[in-house]
């Protein structure tokens, strides 16, 4: 199967391309980039003038709850939200039940998203047992079954100790260890930011402090482990800073956002209690958001993630402290950086390609995909001007929990090409299986 | 007519609101000092009350606030709730919404459940307690209290005592006595304070002792020891020493000031029995006051119920 | 909505002064005397009309009987009509028991006001009998209610509005039939 993209905006900083490019795919990879390419025999020929082509999209930090809550999600409807949503890899989480800590359930996993094909899926494995921060988990063994990093993500590893012997462990396989930061005693039982929200809605806050030590420490265990950190969906200035200031230091510390947690704060939440409000760390003040934005366009923040995390109606339509954190991003997070960053001319594409492509794509240790011959074909069309009213309908994941529901956004992507394959065409998921 | 619909927070109260609810509240004082004390303003009308916490004196004052006013009503929770049997909130809003009820009475340890059941039905609401969020029929007992003692509420001085940061009483008196011009203080140990007293706009101190002379009200709160998790005090004796009301604080107290407390009262813990039964203390009072009040906020919010019409 | 029009003046100061007179006259002949009267007068209005009717009493008998007032709100039928802006206390200094109870209104129009007053003043206690006295019976009754002393009959259209003025509560002391504002839903009240 042969594709040619005529007269697309191809951006891909890694090759200094920003400019109007046929493309052509034949096979699993890119056959030729040019001004001009004429289709040869067979070749399916996909307008794309007015739109983008950049590396396919990834999304590091997702939850496909498979195995276990498969009511929740599965990796066929997890990989077909993003493909939607313009993603080519998504690293999924490791808190599914069983807990993801050998290699048989990394192997599970990939073998899953290969039987999909939508897209590709790139398993988490558990730093330790069960993740729970006691012993540590076979992370050799899920290393070598193709894990691409490893988290206890849901809860930061509490004990200094183990967190130095994870990361020592780690170290040796040239892997990241992604860090949930929370120091428990301190977020208690916070379902709210601590300070001015969880006095006017009068529940237990979750100080910022809770994920600012942990960050702090983790960050010492680097220079101690020389083990990769990065920090997982940070959500505070003063976390931001630590961050900086290890990367000046030389250090090998990274960090990701959330889009929640760059468009959305803590004044969002009224008395209605939207519970699709309510997030895992907590959404912060308008100050820490601003900070986080200007940390995703000064270089500071290397990656956007999700952390999409679906949960079914009745475990969201409830009361807020009983309802589960967090809420599904997959197929909002591309149109808000867009819609926001991009459109308003304060992030340029290359830029975006860089937090939504290549610097996740470098932190789980892939393959690097370029718009450039030779390159596997992983790609995404992006029409900067396609506008979509987010609906229960328009979104693929099984759960419905958007904090944006309802809400028309702009700047989405129409096609995804992975491996050469076609999983999104002008907008619709194309099943492989 | 009261500007809201239903009663889920004094922050959304206006002060012509709050008169409204003190006046009307004041004209069922006649009704319950005399031999019937019923009136048939809300006769076949049905309200539920859903204590999905339990609370005997709050429930009690709203059954009896009911059946003042001729209203049919009946008392869901506990034990008897399915709610603890797992059943969700919208399930079982939507399964007594069903048998057409008028009003819902509701009492929840989660934050934000009478605003949820609001979502479920158009049966109107009343908030007789959410988690820590607020308690805004409290909230009016207090005012109409303290009312009757001075005859005004605006430019009193009010200290707000002891177990702040886990008590709605304290989440809906604070905004309540803004509103109407009232000075507030917070004062309680470092670890029950808010977490931003600045969203209240109100000073916060530990030091009971300064504040105690200069105070028209000082209202003591209950500790909630059922809600301490933690160990955020050292000792019953520390607290009582250092928060709590003895005599020899009462005695420094300006001479025309009041004591008043929600109940049920840990005696010797936050106030010495002697101090609740002083001749200083408000705290029978409130308890009445808690029937008045509650009596005039049913009739306010059932009467307002179709706005469009009234003349 | 069109403005409400005053159509006429049917009593002016002195004509009520001596329909007061009146009923004075009658509430003392039919009870022979003014022991055991109990005065109450049905807020608003009738609160006004109320203690006017027992100086009138007190000029012929040299006795004063009490005078209450009796607000109305909680027991009207139609509370989720009309709620009144300002609630004025019931107050009744005398014990209700084994007196006479002159209830005092100003205008009798579908007799409802009535049945709530009896309902309410049941409620304060076994009056020996409540007599209506009012200082216009409009007609157009819903309930069967009757007046025991009536100041002037005025027959009126469903349409209009009869206003019962006093001093100082009013600018004037007067009784005028106003044209109402159509879709306006009220009346006496």
């Amino acid at each position: 199967m042969a594709f040619l993209l005529k007269g697309a905006h191809v951006v891909d900083p890694q090759v200094g391309l920003d400019g109007f490019r046929d493309v052509l795919i034949e096979g699993d990879r890119i056959a030729a980039v040019s001004e001009a390419l004429e289709a040869p025999e067979g070749a399916t020929v996909v307008d794309a003038h007015d739109k983008y082509l950049v590396p396919g999209l990834v999304d590091m930090h997702v939850h496909f709850r498979d195995p276990g809550f498969e009511y929740k999600e599965t990796i066929e409807t997890g990989s077909a939200a993003a493909v939607h949503g313009g993603f080519t890899d998504v690293a999924t989480m490791p808190n599914t039940d069983p807990v993801t800590d050998t290699g048989a359930e990394i192997r599970y996993q990939i073998e899953r998203g290969n039987a999909c094909g939508l897209c590709h899926v790139r398993p988490i494995g558990a730093m330790t047992r069960g993740e729970k921060g006691e012993s540590l988990a076979e992370i050799g063994d899920m290393a070598y079954a193709g894990a691409a990093a490893f988290s206890d993500d849901g809860h930061g590893v509490q004990s200094a100790g183990m967190m130095r012997t994870c990361m020592e462990y780690i170290a040796q396989f040239d892997r990241v260890a992604l860090a949930h930061c929370e120091i428990e005693s301190l977020s208690g039982h916070g379902v709210i930011n601590e300070g001015r929200a969880s006095t006017r809605l009068g529940m237990f806050g979750w100080p910022a402090l809770a994920e600012e030590l942990e960050i702090y420490r983790d960050i010492e265990l680097v220079r101690l482990t020389k083990c990769p950190l990065h920090i997982c969906h940070i959500s505070t200035r003063k976390g931001l800073d630590l961050v900086r200031a290890a990367k000046a230091d030389g250090l090998p510390v990274t960090c990701e956002v959330t889009p929640h947690h760059l468009f959305l704060c803590e004044d969002d939440i009224t008395d209605t209690y939207d519970t699709n409000l309510k997030m895992n760390p907590p959404l912060r003040t308008a100050d820490d958001a601003a900070a986080l934005r200007e940390g995703v366009l000064d270089g500071s923040v290397d990656c956007i993630v999700t952390d999409h995390a679906p949960h079914a109606p009745h475990e969201k339509d409830c009361e807020w402290e009983i309802s589960f954190f967090g809420i599904v991003g997959l197929e909002t997070s591309l149109p808000l950086m867009v819609q926001n960053l991009v459109a308003t001319g304060k992030m340029s594409w290359a830029r975006l390609v860089e937090v939504m492509a290549v610097n996740p794509r470098r932190l789980l240790r892939l393959e690097p995909v370029t718009v450039a011959e030779g390159s596997v074909a992983d790609l995404t069309l992006i029409d900067p001007a396609k506008s979509v009213e987010i609906t229960p309908d328009y979104l693929q994941s099984r759960s419905k929990n958007s904090a944006w529901l309802g809400k028309t956004l702009t700047g989405v992507a129409t096609d995804v090409f992975v491996g050469g394959k076609r999983t999104l065409a002008d907008g619709v998921v194309c099943p492989q299986s | 007519m009261l500007s809201v619909k239903h009663l889920i927070d004094t922050t959304s109260l206006t002060e012509d609101d709050i008169y409204q609810i003190l006046d009307t509240a004041r004209a069922f004082e006649d009704v319950n000092n005399r031999a019937i004390k019923k009136v048939p303003a809300l006769r076949g009308r049905t309200i539920v009350n859903l204590f999905l916490e339990p609370s005997t004196r709050t429930k009690s004052s709203f059954e009896l606030a009911e059946k003042r006013l001729s209203a049919d009503s009946l008392s869901m929770g506990g034990a008897t709730s399915s709610v603890v049997k797992g059943e969700s909130l919208a399930d079982t809003i939507q399964t007594i919404d069903a048998m057409n009820v008028d009003m819902f009475v509701c009492r929840a340890k989660l934050a934000g459940t009478p605003q949820k059941i609001t979502e479920h039905t158009d049966a109107i609401v009343i908030n007789a307690g959410d988690g820590k969020h607020q308690h805004p029929t409290q909230a009016m007992l207090d005012l109409y209290t303290i009312r009757k003692h001075f005859g005004h509420l605006d430019g009193l001085k009010v200290a707000i005592v002891g177990d702040l940061s886990h008590s709605r009483v304290c989440g809906s008196l604070v905004p309540a006595l803004k509103t109407v011009g009232a000075e507030v203080t917070l004062v309680g140990p470092p670890t029950f304070q808010v977490d931003d007293p600045d969203y209240y706009g109100v000073p916060q101190t530990a030091d009971f002792d300064s504040v105690i002379p200069e105070m028209d009200v000082v209202y003591m709160l209950r500790v909630q020891l059922e809600r301490m998790e933690g160990a955020s005090i050292p000792s019953r004796r520390e607290y009582n020493r250092l928060w709590g009301l003895d005599m020899s604080r009462v005695d420094r107290m300006k001479p025309n000031a009041i004591i008043c407390h929600p109940g049920p009262m840990n005696r010797g813990m936050e106030i010495n029995a002697d101090v609740a039964d002083c001749a200083r203390s408000r705290i029978l009072t409130q308890v009445n006051a808690g029937v008045l009040t509650r009596m005039a906020e049913m009739y306010l919010l059932l009467g307002g119920e179709n706005n469009g019409i009234s003349a | 909505m069109e403005e409400a029009k005053l159509k006429a003046q049917i009593m002016d100061e002195q004509a009520m002064g001596r329909a007061l007179t009146r009923i004075a006259h009658e509430v003392i002949e039919r009870n022979e005397g003014a022991e055991g009267i109990g005065i109450v007068g049905i807020v608003s209005r009738g609160a006004v009309i109320a203690p006017l009717l027992a100086d009138e009493i007190e000029k012929i008998e040299g006795v004063r009987p009490p005078v209450g007032t009796l607000d109305i709100s909680f027991y009207r039928d139609d509370v989720s009509r009309m709620i009144a802006p300002v609630l004025h206390s019931t107050n009744i200094p005398f014990n209700v028991d084994d007196h006479d109870i002159i209830l005092v209104d100003d205008v009798l129009y579908t007799g409802r006001t009535i049945r709530s007053a009896l309902d309410a003043l049941i409620d304060y206690g076994r009056p020996k009998t409540v007599q209506l006295a009012v200082m216009v019976d409009r007609g157009h009754r819903e309930l069967p209610i009757r007046a025991d002393y009536v100041g002037k009959n005025v027959p009126s259209s469903r349409d209009e509005d009869v206003r019962v003025n006093i001093k100082p509560s009013d600018d004037t002391t007067s009784v005028e039939i106003w044209t109402k504002p159509s879709k306006h839903n009220g009346g006496a009240n």
